[in-house]
């Protein structure tokens, strides 16, 4: 069968509207959960990680992420008394199996976990020239997939390295702080997983999270505070070396 | 209209420019998703469908709800805080549907040196065997409860 012009001309509104259809997709909308009522950011509780690699796992497992990339990862300092400018770092395949043996050779030894900081004035969110990596309403640093061009900008943006570029589908990807996950009530899968309670997923908007009694009570750190980049993911007890 | 004298090409100039801008406006509204700028400069139906993913871990109030006997063995415990996923792993399918997705189960020689192994860069309070010399490579749960490890007069609380 040919197409005539007559078809042709009933054909385009049609494709039209199911062209509309195809860009406004079918997502699934979380039931009780308003963006503006939270403001997500973490604590991480320092002298409270072991090391086990336990939240490394679980955010592989929760998010597919790939193997080699991380979108948390847990480094492994070492800092003599003499130089604190210029600690010793390490993380074998981001601690995804553990650390091996640690040598006693003075100074100080500890772990510190990483992730995106989701920060309040993101440098990976200006950067994007399409619009596709940006701050949601509750304080997430996302990426939109289905916008992002691989171009990599972000990844370079940002000063804690929390970004890559996913092999399969070339796009940027980092942690999305369980997006799926606190929109649900449930903690992040970091969180879920960490034995120690060295990981609290924290809403400051939410007058009642134990966030609150922590801050007033404890000395807290962010990462690089000198970027200015208002990161919500604090730190207790954050040795000067880290970086 | 001596003005515009000539000036017929400016004319069709301006209607090509008109006729462009146009014919942008149209090919934009198709192309632009609806969504887009709806919070600010992204597609606003991102978030959600970052927020439909399925979970993998069910969170330990799911398990409570069916396992309220582990939760009485660990209360008084040294692990009434750990999770129940941190260590028997991701569980939502099992939450799901429990009678057909077992979860597996747990060798306790790998596993509790996960986090018991001896390592300096370990907090000190944290409770740390040199596995080698402490079990001589027995299961930890021979002598170890682990929904409450500490052992007691008597054998394991």
């Amino acid at each position: 069968m040919s197409i005539t012009r007559r078809h042709m001309l009933l054909l385009l509104p049609a494709a039209a509207v199911a062209w509309k259809y195809v860009l406004a997709g079918s997502p699934e909308s979380s039931p009780n959960y308003t963006m503006s009522q939270h403001w997500w950011s973490m604590l991480i509780d320092l002298p409270k990680c072991i090391g086990c690699g336990n939240c490394v796992r679980a955010c592989q497992s929760e998010n597919d992420v790939p193997d080699g990339y991380f979108r948390t990862w847990v480094e492994r300092y070492h800092r003599t008394d003499y130089d604190i400018e210029n600690p010793h770092v390490d993380s074998p395949d981001g601690a995804k199996e553990g650390f091996p043996p640690t040598k006693e050779a003075g100074g100080e030894n500890f772990f510190v976990p990483k992730l995106c900081n989701h920060c309040a004035d993101s440098p990976c969110t200006q950067v994007c020239p399409v619009g596709a990596t940006f701050i949601s309403p509750d304080g997430v640093v996302l990426i939109d997939k289905t916008y992002c061009l691989g171009c990599r900008y972000c990844i370079q943006a940002c000063p804690y390295g929390c970004r890559f570029l996913n092999p399969k589908t070339a796009t940027a990807e980092k942690c999305t702080l369980c997006y799926h996950r606190i929109t649900k009530g449930l903690t992040t899968a970091c969180c879920e997983a960490c034995p120690t309670g060295a990981r609290q997923l924290a809403d400051l908007k939410n007058p009642n999270d134990p966030i609150h009694e922590f801050l007033k009570t404890h000395s807290v750190q962010i990462l690089k505070p000198y970027m200015a980049t208002h990161a919500k993911v604090f730190y207790f007890g954050l040795d000067g070396s880290v970086r | 209209m001596h003005a515009f004298k000539d000036s017929g090409h400016i004319f069709r100039l301006v209607a090509v420019f008109v006729v462009g801008i146009i014919l942008f406006l149209v090919i934009r509204g198709f192309l632009v998703p609806k969504s887009f700028g709806e919070y600010g400069h992204y597609r606003g139906n991102a978030m959600a469908e970052a927020a439909a993913r399925p979970i993998n871990f069910a969170g330990h109030e799911t398990c409570e709800t069916c396992h309220v006997d582990v939760l009485d063995k660990k209360k008084d415990g040294k692990h009434a805080h750990v999770n129940c996923e941190a260590c028997h792993g991701p569980l939502a399918k099992h939450a799901d549907d429990p009678a057909s997705v077992q979860p597996a189960k747990l060798d306790t020689a790998v596993l509790c040196v996960k986090c018991h192994e001896a390592n300096a860069a370990k907090p000190k309070s944290f409770p740390q065997v040199a596995s080698a010399d402490h079990s001589t490579g027995l299961a930890c749960d021979t002598c170890h409860q682990p929904h409450s490890p500490a052992i007691t007069d008597g054998g394991t609380k």
